[in-house]
C-alpha cells in the first residue's frame, strides 16, 4: 500500500454488479442513501454540512457531523465523519470493473494522518492511537 | 468488574499527561505517586490530580501500603474504546450488505 495511513484506517471493499451510474446515486441521493447507510441530510456539494443519524445510544446522541470535501460524480466522494469528539474522513472510490464496480470505503483519521488534524488536534487523538496500539501490545 | 463509562475513558486518555502515566504503569507495573513524578514532567499534585481522572475511569487502581500508595493499570477498562473500534468494521460491512440488497430494487 501506497499510503502511509493506511494501517489506521478501515478499508471496506466490494464488486457490485451494478454500473457505477447507480451505486453513485446508492451514495448521493439522500433518500436514497437513508435505506442503506443512515438518515440524512446529505447534498452532494463540496462544503455542504449535514448529518448522519443514527439510534441514541447510552453516552452518545447518535448524530454524525459530516462536511464534503471532494464530489467527483462517478468517481469519488469524500466527507469528514465526527462522531464522539473524533473527526474521521470517510472517502467512496468507485472504479469500473469486470461486470460491475468495485466500490471502496476508507475510514481514515484514527490514527496521525494528515486529515485527522482539525479536532483531533484538540483532543488529542492521533498520538492517543498510537498509545493505545503500544499499550495493547504491551499486554501480550 | 464494575464497566468502565466510556465517557470516562475517553476523556481521562485525551490528555497526553494522563496517557503518558497510563502508559508508564501499563509498562513498569506498580508505582507510587513520588515514581510517576519523576517521569510526568509535572508536579506531585499535578500527578495526584490525574490519577484521580484515571482512577474514576478504572483505568488505574490502588492499594495502601503503610504511607505508601501504590497505583497501577488497568487495561481491562480500555475494552469500551476497542468495541468502539471494532463496532465501526462491523458496521460498515453491515451497511454494504444493504446497499447491495438495494441495488438490486433499484431501476437499472
Amino acid at each position: 500500500m501506497s499510503n502511509p495511513d493506511a494501517s489506521r484506517a478501515l478499508v471496506v471493499e466490494r464488486v457490485f454488479p451494478h454500473p457505477p451510474q447507480k451505486l453513485w446515486r446508492a451514495l448521493t441521493e439522500s433518500p436514497l442513501l437513508a435505506q442503506w447507510l443512515l438518515h440524512n441530510d446529505f447534498e452532494p456539494a463540496i462544503g455542504r454540512k449535514f448529518q448522519f443519524r443514527r439510534e441514541p445510544m447510552p453516552h452518545w446522541n447518535g448524530i454524525i457531523d459530516c462536511e464534503v470535501s471532494v464530489v467527483e460524480p462517478l468517481k469519488e466522494l469524500a466527507y469528514s465523519w465526527t462522531a464522539l469528539g473524533l473527526e474521521t474522513v470517510v472517502r467512496w472510490t468507485l472504479t469500473p470493473a469486470d461486470g460491475g464496480t468495485h466500490l471502496r470505503m476508507e475510514q481514515s483519521g484514527f490514527g496521525p494522518g494528515r486529515e485527522a488534524n482539525y479536532n483531533g488536534a484538540n483532543y488529542g487523538w492521533q498520538s492517543f492511537f498510537n498509545a493505545l496500539e503500544r499499550t495493547l501490545a504491551d499486554l501480550d | 468488574m464494575a464497566t468502565s463509562n466510556p465517557n470516562y475513558v475517553f476523556r481521562a486518555l485525551a490528555d497526553p499527561t494522563r496517557r503518558a502515566i497510563f502508559q508508564q504503569l501499563s509498562r513498569h507495573g506498580e508505582q507510587t505517586v513520588h515514581g510517576l513524578t519523576r517521569h510526568a514532567g509535572v508536579s506531585q499534585p499535578a500527578v495526584s490530580k490525574h490519577l484521580t481522572v484515571l482512577k474514576r475511569a478504572k483505568l488505574v487502581r490502588h492499594r495502601r501500603d503503610g504511607r505508601e500508595t501504590h497505583y497501577r493499570a488497568q487495561p481491562e477498562a480500555l475494552a469500551p474504546m476497542v468495541d468502539w473500534l471494532n463496532l465501526y468494521g462491523a458496521f460498515w460491512r453491515e451497511r454494504f450488505d444493504r446497499l447491495e440488497d438495494l441495488l438490486g430494487r433499484m431501476d437499472p
